[in-house]
């Protein structure tokens, strides 16, 4: 019924050497992960955070845009938000086969799907944060002779900062997490070894790989925590309810 | 770069040429995700609206959000695969895992949110507390509350499409086995689930326009899993 796994019993790759706990497939050989580290794990590590790293900053230079567009004219953000919807929508798998015939089985596949799905998280979070400035302040600003331009860079986008850096973090998560479908289309990333383990029932990659993806989507979030602290000192105050 | 486009053409007339087989996956990848989606609920709304009447438990609420985030589909399967047999067990199992954060979330933020002093005033009026919760938060929270279930339900539906690969059934078999079914049919497959990702998306629209209360139902509310409240911002949780 079942395409790819419908092999019956696991089949564990013997490469002539392999050990005891391999060839029993127990539920976790530490050796495995040794021995195949540089050449199986730590490439699609590698590979994952290339493909992230790419789709997120790709995704937030086009959200950045029409999020400033959103918030000098108002009518635009209602299209923008209804197709980053509809695509926000479509299921990954799906999108990436639908890209196929377009784009072919390559990472610009992998990325037009990826970056489309951050499109969303990053408008909203992007145009939230410019909009949550107090009347108050603009009204000040624009009292102290400061231009349009002047009111966007050292003031409206600054006091946006923690909300647009929420949506980066909100969108780096998900692409980590979205980024192991691109092994269905291209032999990169977390979901590379996860796929392949799949086919053989090989407990210990499964569960490496699962817990490298897992763990990098943690790690990031973290990172982005700290580098948001970093960036807007000020909010830590107003935080300490 | 551009490939041979009329790939489409063919996968159109495979979904013609193929109704009963179509027909069939879509029926189990609803059965599957309806029975997913149906699960987390029970699971996560109980949870979610009695510690958000609490207003306890927090920290709890959101880092279960952002630790579901962090689950990737296949990860959830693959260590689901480890301990059971392949299946609609197993795959039942990673969709629920998978859909309850943003139900569970939602539904505390969205109670917990409600405004302290209309709750005083419920209370000021001798309602008891599961009144309260039932009569007054449940109804102002039902727009975020379903934010948080539209996301699971188009999670869930496309979740199910890749745990195909662990014997979930549902159109994913067509996509995951160009195999047996050809390029046109993987196509073919893709257009039918993305149709299907759009038609629950708004059958949930649709049944949260009627349970919303009247003067509630304008008003949009983007889930708060996914976008940041100016002043509520995700960082400080």
């Amino acid at each position: 019924m079942n395409g790819l796994v419908a092999q019956s019993g696991p089949v564990i790759p013997d490469f002539g050497e392999a050990s005891d706990c391999v060839q029993q497939n127990r539920l976790f050989c530490p050796d495995w992960v040794r021995d195949n580290w540089s050449e199986v794990l730590q490439p699609a590590l590698v590979q994952h955070i290339e493909l992230t790293l790419i789709a997120v900053a790709v995704g937030f230079v086009i959200a950045f845009v029409l999020a400033l567009v959103a918030h000098r004219m108002r009518w635009f953000e209602r299209p923008v938000d209804l197709v980053s919807a509809l695509l926000y929508t479509i299921p990954s798998l799906a999108l990436f086969q639908l890209l196929v015939p377009i784009t072919g089985l390559t990472v610009t596949t992998v990325e037009v799907a990826l970056v489309s799905y951050t499109l969303l998280i990053l408008f909203r979070n992007i145009l939230t944060g410019l909009r949550s400035v107090p009347p108050d302040v603009l009204e000040a600003a624009r009292g102290m002779g400061m231009s349009r331009r002047q009111i966007l860079r050292r003031v409206e986008l600054p006091l946006a900062l923690p909300a647009i850096m929420a949506g980066v973090r909100i969108a780096t998560v998900s692409t980590v997490a979205l980024a192991t479908v691109a092994a269905f289309v291209i032999p990169q990333g977390l979901g590379r070894p996860i796929f392949l383990a799949l086919r053989q029932f090989f407990n210990t990659e499964l569960i490496v790989a699962s817990a490298l993806a897992v763990g990098l989507a943690l790690a990031a979030d973290g990172l982005l925590v700290l580098l948001q602290r970093a960036l807007t000192p000020w909010t830590r105050v107003s935080a300490g309810r | 770069m551009i490939g041979d486009l009329s790939v489409f053409g063919d996968a159109v007339r495979f979904i013609g040429d193929n109704p009963s087989l179509l027909w069939h996956k879509t029926v189990e990848h609803l059965v599957l995700s309806g029975a997913a989606v149906g699960i987390a609920l029970l699971i996560a709304l109980p949870v979610g609206l009695v510690l958000g009447h609490l207003r306890r438990y927090s920290f709890l609420a959101i880092s279960i959000s952002n630790v579901g985030r962090a689950l990737p589909t296949l990860a959830v399967i693959a260590i689901g695969v480890v301990f059971l047999p392949v299946g609609f067990t197993v795959v039942l199992i990673s969709l629920v895992v998978l859909a309850v954060p943003p139900i569970l979330t939602n539904a505390y933020v969205a109670v917990s949110e409600t405004d302290s002093e209309t709750v005083e005033a419920a209370r000021g009026m001798g309602m008891t507390e599961t009144q309260i919760l039932r009569r007054v938060e449940l109804p102002l929270a039902t727009p975020l509350l379903f934010s948080g279930i539209r996301t699971a339900v188009v999670f869930v539906v496309a979740s199910a499409t890749i745990a195909a690969i662990a014997g979930g059934g549902g159109l994913g078999d067509v996509i995951v086995n160009q195999a047996s079914y050809g390029i046109e049919g993987v196509i073919g497959a893709s257009m039918l689930v993305c149709l299907l990702a759009f038609a629950c998306d708004g059958l949930v629209a649709l049944v949260q326009w009627l349970v919303t209360p009247k003067p509630l139902r304008g008003r949009r509310v983007a889930d708060t899993t996914l976008v940041s409240e100016p002043g509520e911002a995700v960082p400080s949780r």
